[in-house]
C-alpha cells in the first residue's frame, strides 16, 4: 500500500520522507504530513455527523459546495478526545483526486526536513498509531511524526 | 492524410446510425412485405455505404454492400419476395458490415474479417426460388441493374457490366450506363412518386420514410460535444443551484426590494439554465429501442414464437449516462419476456389468444421520472409457484409467505437466490439474472417492480430519475439533524398529532404498524435504524411513506422540513461501507445532510426486523409449548449501563479475553487475530446502544463459530450460566434483541445473536466455506 502510494505523489519525490511537511500538533505531539497532499487549512467548519460511521468520522463539511468527510484525527491515532473549550483545525489533503480533511489540533509550520534524521518509529509507540505513522524525524528539541495520510484517512 | 482520416472516419459515424435505422427497417419490413418505402430505405442505406466504400477503396465491404444491394433492389422491384430466410441472410450482411466498420475504426483497414459466406449466402438466398431461375439467374451478379431497368430479359449481360461499376458514383456516371440509370429513375416514380429521386441521392435527400428525415436533419443542425465538457457543465450548473438556493434563502429576509428583485431573476435564470443543460444531455430512449426489434425478431425464431414488437413513447428523453445504464437491463428483460414470457404460437392458440404475442415498450414521463414499461401479454408469473419455490430454497419460510400479499411474492423474483435457481425459471419462466436488473437499475437511483396476471401477462415498471445530478428530495429532521430522501421513492407524508397517534400506532407482535386506509403498514423509526434518541417529545409522529422493491413502510422522523432539488454528491468510502446513504448533499443554509438511501434502509430494517423477528417470535412461543420443562442454558452478561443481556449458551464457542491494543482495523470494521486467522468484532455495547467503558484494557470477548467462520462479541463482563425459562417472558424490544425475561431474579434481555453477528460480518451467512443456512441460529434460538 504505502509504496504505491508513494510513487503517486505528484511532486515525483523519493518514497524516503524528505522535503517539506506540513506540520500540526495533536495531543502535545508534532506530526507532519506532504505538502503536496496538503490543499488547505480551514479552521473549525460544522460538522454534520454520520450516524453509524466509523467513530474515526467526525462527519462531513461543507467545503465550498464540496462534501468532505472529515477524521479526527486523535480518535484516529487512539488519542484522548478533544478537550471541549477548544475548537479543532481542518486540513484538507488531496488523495487521488478525492478531498478529505483531517482533525488536528492546531497548524504549526512548514518544515524542511532532511531524510538523514529519519528515524523508524519509535517502540513506545502503541498499536493503532504504529500503522499510520511511518517513522519520526529527529527535530531540535522536538520529534517530528511523519504521518502516514493514506492510511489515516482510510478509517 | 488527415483529411482522409476525417472523411473515413464520418463514413463511419454515418454508417452506423444508418446500419441501427436497418435493423429496425429490416424487422419492420417483415410486418410489411409490400412497403416499398421501407425497402427503398434499405436499399439507399445499403447503397451509400457500398458507394462511400468503393470511393475510399475499402473492397471487401463493397463487395458485401454490392450483392446485398442487388438482392434489394431485385426486392424492391418485386422481383424477388421477401422471405424470413431472405430478412436473416439481408440481417447477417447488416453484421457483417458492422464487423467490417469496426475492424475499419479500430485498425484503418478492412482487417480479416471473411465476406465470401455471406456473399454467397445472399446470392444463394437470391436464387433460391426455382420459378423465376430462367432468365434472371444466371444474371444474378448484376440482377440490380437488370431488375431496376424492368426490363430484365431484354437487358444484354455487356450492358449490365459497365453498370455495375457505375453504381459505385452514381454521380459521375459514365455514358454506357446512363440508359438504366435513367431507366430506374424513371420507373420508380410511379408506385411512389415523391422519394423517388432519393436512390440516387440518399446521403442528403430527405425521404418520407418515419424518422429518418428527423434523423438526418438533426444531423444536418448538430455539433458533437465531448459528453465529459457536458459533465463538467452539469457539476457548474448543481453548484449555481445550490448558491442560488442559499441566496434565495438569505434573500427571503431582507426587504431591499431591488435585491429582491435581482434574486428572483438570479432564481428564474439559474432554473432555465439547469434544465438546459439537463437537456444538452438528454437523448430520446428511441437510441436504446432501436437495437431491441432486431433483438426480439432474432429471439423468436430461435424460440419458435411469434412475437409483435410494439412502441410507445420513442420520444422520451432521459439523461445520456442513465440510458447507457439502463440499456443492458432493458435488452434482458424484453429477451426475457420473449424467452419465457411470451408462449409458443400453439400454446397461445390453446389458451384462447391470437398466435402472435404482443411485446409493448413504453416509456413516458411522470413527475419527474422516467416510467419504462416492459409488458407481454404471455403466460404471466403464478404467485403461488414463485412462492412455493422460496419457501423450497429457503428465500422465506410458509408462515412468512403467507403474510405476503400476491404483488410481494411477485417480487422476489427480484431477489439473487432466485437467479440462480434453473428449476424457478423452467417453473415460473422468469427470474434469470433479474437480481442484476435490478442492482443496475437501483445503482441509478431507480426502481423495479413487477406485475403479473397468470394467463394474461406480465409488466416490468422502471421507474428512473430523470437525471443523476440533480434529484428532487424531501429534506426530514431526526435527532436534531437534516436528512435529505429522493422523491422517487416517496408516496405520501401522514402527520398524527399525539392524540391521534396514541390510538393509530399499533403494535403487531411488537412491532409497530400503521393502518393507513385500512392497510397496516410497517414502520421504521429512522432514530432506531441510525441508533439516534429523537429529541420530539411531545407525541406528533410524523410518517413519510416510502416504496421500496413492491413494498410500503412508513418512516417515522422527527419533522418534516421541506422539498427541494438537492444535488447529489457522492460520499467518501468509509460511508458508502455504512450502506444507508447513497450520497450526501450542501442543502440551502450551507449545512450538509445525508441522502438517506431507502433501499437500503427497507432491507436492513424490514427484514431484519418485521419478518424475522416475529419469526422467530412465533416459532420461539411453539417450541416453549413443545418442549415444557426444556430448558436452555443461557449465558449472562452485562454489556454497561446496567444492562445484562442472555445469550443461548450453544451459541458460545468460546470465551476469550483480548488485550485493547490488540484490536485493529479493517475498513471500517474492527478486528483481532485469533488463532491465525482474522476475527471481526461486534461491540455489544454499541450495537444495542448502551454506553460501556470505552476504553477498558482488557476485552471480554465471546468467540461463536460456525462452519469455519468466527466472531467476536465483546461485552463489558460475563455473569453467570443459567438455566433459561421461557415462561416470563416480554415482548419489550429494542435493536438487535429477541425479546426480555427474567432471569436470576432480574430483567435480562435475550440477544438476537444473528442480528448481533451479521453486524460483526455481514457476510457470516452467505460466504462460509460450507453451506450453511440463513436460518441456522433462529434455529438454534428457537428451542428456547
Amino acid at each position: 500500500m504505502s509504496t504505491a502510494t508513494e510513487t503517486r505523489t505528484p511532486d515525483g519525490a523519493t518514497p524516503a520522507i524528505g522535503g517539506q511537511l506540513a506540520t500540526f500538533w495533536l495531543d502535545g505531539d508534532l506530526y507532519g504530513v506532504e505538502v503536496a497532499h496538503v490543499q488547505e487549512v480551514l479552521r473549525s467548519q460544522s460538522l454534520t455527523r454520520v450516524p453509524l460511521a466509523p467513530t474515526a468520522v467526525a462527519g462531513l463539511i461543507n467545503l465550498r459546495g464540496q462534501v468532505v468527510t472529515a477524521i479526527e484525527l486523535r480518535e484516529r491515532l487512539g488519542r484522548p478526545p478533544r478537550p471541549a473549550d477548544t475548537d479543532a483545525v481542518v486540513i484538507v489533503v488531496r488523495l487521488h483526486g478525492e478531498a478529505v480533511s483531517l482533525l488536528v489540533d492546531a497548524i504549526a509550520d512548514v518544515v524542511d526536513v532532511d531524510p538523514a534524521d529519519f528515524e523508524a518509529p519509535p517502540d513506545t509507540l502503541d498499536g493503532t498509531a504504529r500503522d499510520l505513522i511511518r517513522g519520526a524525524f529527529k527535530l531540535d528539541g522536538q520529534l517530528l511524526l511523519a504521518l502516514d495520510v493514506h492510511k489515516a484517512v482510510s478509517a | 492524410m488527415d483529411g482522409l482520416d476525417d472523411i473515413v472516419e464520418e463514413f463511419l459515424v454515418e454508417s452506423h446510425e444508418n446500419l441501427d435505422q436497418l435493423d429496425t427497417d429490416l424487422v419492420a419490413l417483415e410486418q410489411e412485405p409490400n412497403s416499398r418505402e421501407r425497402l427503398s430505405s434499405i436499399f439507399r442505406t445499403i447503397h451509400t455505404i457500398k458507394g462511400t466504400s468503393g470511393f475510399l477503396a475499402f473492397n471487401r465491404l463493397e463487395e458485401v454492400a454490392h450483392v446485398g444491394e442487388n438482392m434489394l433492389s431485385r426486392l424492391r422491384d418485386g422481383a424477388l419476395d421477401l422471405t424470413p430466410t431472405r430478412t436473416s441472410v439481408l440481417l447477417r450482411m447488416v453484421d457483417t458490415v458492422r464487423s467490417l466498420l469496426a475492424s475499419i475504426e479500430a485498425t484503418g483497414g478492412e482487417g480479416t474479417v471473411d465476406v465470401s459466406a455471406v456473399v454467397a449466402e445472399i446470392s444463394a438466398a437470391m436464387e433460391d426460388r426455382p420459378a423465376e431461375a430462367a432468365a434472371p439467374a444466371p444474371a444474378a451478379p448484376v440482377a440490380e441493374v437488370a431488375a431496376a431497368a424492368g426490363t430484365e430479359a431484354a437487358e444484354a449481360p455487356a450492358a449490365a457490366k459497365p453498370a455495375r461499376k457505375t453504381a459505385r458514383k452514381p454521380a459521375v456516371e459514365a455514358p454506357v450506363a446512363a440508359a438504366p440509370a435513367v431507366v430506374e429513375v424513371a420507373e420508380v416514380p410511379a408506385p411512389r412518386p415523391a422519394p423517388a429521386a432519393e436512390t440516387e441521392h440518399a446521403p442528403a435527400a430527405p425521404s418520407a420514410d418515419d424518422n429518418s428525415p428527423a434523423r438526418r436533419a438533426v444531423a444536418d443542425s448538430t455539433i458533437r460535444v465531448d459528453v465529459d465538457l457536458l459533465d463538467e457543465l452539469m457539476l457548474l450548473v448543481g453548484e449555481l443551484v445550490l448558491t442560488r438556493n442559499q441566496i434565495v434563502q438569505y434573500v427571503g429576509r431582507s426587504n431591499d426590494t431591488d435585491l429582491v428583485r435581482a434574486s428572483q431573476r438570479l432564481n428564474l435564470i439559474a432554473s432555465e439554465l439547469q434544465e438546459g443543460v439537463m437537456k444538452t444531455r438528454m437523448q430520446p430512449i428511441d437510441h436504446i429501442w432501436s437495437k431491441l426489434p432486431r433483438v426480439v425478431r432474432d429471439l423468436g425464431i430461435q424460440c419458435g414464437k411469434n412475437v409483435r414488437l410494439e412502441m410507445e413513447g420513442k420520444d422520451t428523453e432521459l439523461d445520456k449516462t442513465l440510458l447507457e445504464a439502463v440499456k443492458d437491463p432493458l435488452t434482458h428483460l424484453v429477451r426475457n419476456s420473449v424467452d419465457h414470457g411470451i408462449e409458443t404460437p400453439d400454446a397461445r392458440r390453446g389458451a384462447g389468444k391470437p398466435a402472435e404475442g404482443v411485446l409493448t415498450l413504453r416509456a413516458k414521463h411522470e413527475s419527474g421520472q422516467v416510467v419504462v414499461e416492459v409488458a407481454d401479454d404471455g403466460a404471466g408469473i403464478d404467485p403461488a409457484k414463485i412462492g412455493a419455490k422460496a419457501v423450497e430454497r429457503g428465500v422465506v419460510t410458509e408462515a412468512q409467505l403467507a403474510r405476503m400479499t400476491p404483488t410481494d411474492v411477485l417480487q422476489m423474483i427480484f431477489l439473487p437466490g432466485f437467479s440462480t435457481a434453473a428449476a424457478v425459471t423452467n417453473v415460473s419462466g422468469r427470474g434469470v439474472g433479474m437480481d442484476v436488473v435490478k442492482t443496475n437499475i437501483e445503482a441509478i437511483g431507480g426502481t423495479i417492480e413487477v406485475e403479473s396476471v397468470a394467463g394474461k401477462g406480465t409488466v416490468c415498471r422502471l421507474r428512473i430519475p430523470l437525471t443523476l445530478a440533480i434529484v428532487p428530495a424531501l429534506t426530514v429532521e431526526c435527532a436534531g439533524d437534516r436528512y435529505a430522501i429522493p422523491q422517487i421513492s416517496l408516496q405520501e407524508l401522514v402527520s398524527l398529532d399525539a392524540e391521534k397517534a396514541a390510538n393509530a400506532v399499533e403494535e403487531v407482535g411488537g412491532a409497530p404498524v400503521y393502518r393507513l386506509r385500512g392497510e397496516l403498514l410497517p414502520l421504521v423509526r429512522l432514530t432506531d435504524v441510525l441508533g439516534l434518541t429523537s429529541d420530539r417529545h411531545d407525541g406528533h409522529v410524523v410518517i413519510a411513506v416510502l416504496r421500496s422493491e413492491g413494498r410500503r413502510f412508513g418512516l417515522v422522523v422527527d419533522r418534516v422540513i421541506n422539498t427541494e432539488e438537492i444535488v447529489v454528491k457522492a460520499v467518501g468510502g468509509q460511508l458508502k461501507a455504512i450502506g444507508l446513504y447513497s450520497g450526501a448533499t450542501v442543502l440551502g443554509d450551507g449545512t450538509v445532510a445525508l441522502i438517506l438511501d431507502v433501499q437500503a434502509l427497507a432491507r436492513r430494517a424490514l427484514r431484519a426486523e418485521s419478518a424475522e423477528r416475529q419469526e422467530a417470535r412465533v416459532a420461539a412461543a411453539v417450541a416453549a409449548k413443545d418442549t415444557e420443562g426444556q430448558r436452555e442454558r443461557m449465558l449472562l452478561a452485562s454489556i454497561g449501563g446496567g444492562r445484562r443481556v442472555a445469550i443461548p449458551l450453544d451459541t458460545v464457542t468460546r470465551l476469550e479475553q483480548v488485550r485493547t491494543e490488540n484490536v485493529e482495523r479493517v475498513g471500517n470494521r474492527e478486528v483481532v487475530q485469533y488463532r491465525g486467522a482474522i476475527l471481526p468484532i461486534v461491540r455489544l455495547d454499541r450495537h444495542l446502544g448502551a454506553y460501556g467503558e470505552s476504553d477498558r484494557e482488557v476485552l471480554e470477548v465471546i468467540v461463536y463459530s460456525d462452519h469455519g467462520r468466527s466472531v467476536a462479541i465483546v461485552v463489558e463482563e460475563i455473569l453467570d450460566i443459567v438455566d433459561g425459562e421461557a415462561a416470563i417472558r416480554s415482548d419489550i424490544e429494542d435493536m438487535g434483541l429477541l425479546g426480555s425475561a427474567v432471569l436470576g431474579e432480574k430483567v435480562t434481555e435475550l440477544l438476537d445473536v444473528r442480528a448481533a453477528i451479521l453486524a460483526a460480518d455481514p457476510a457470516f451467512y452467505t460466504a462460509g466455506p460450507a453451506h450453511s443456512t440463513p436460518e441456522g441460529v433462529s434455529a438454534s434460538l428457537m428451542e428456547v
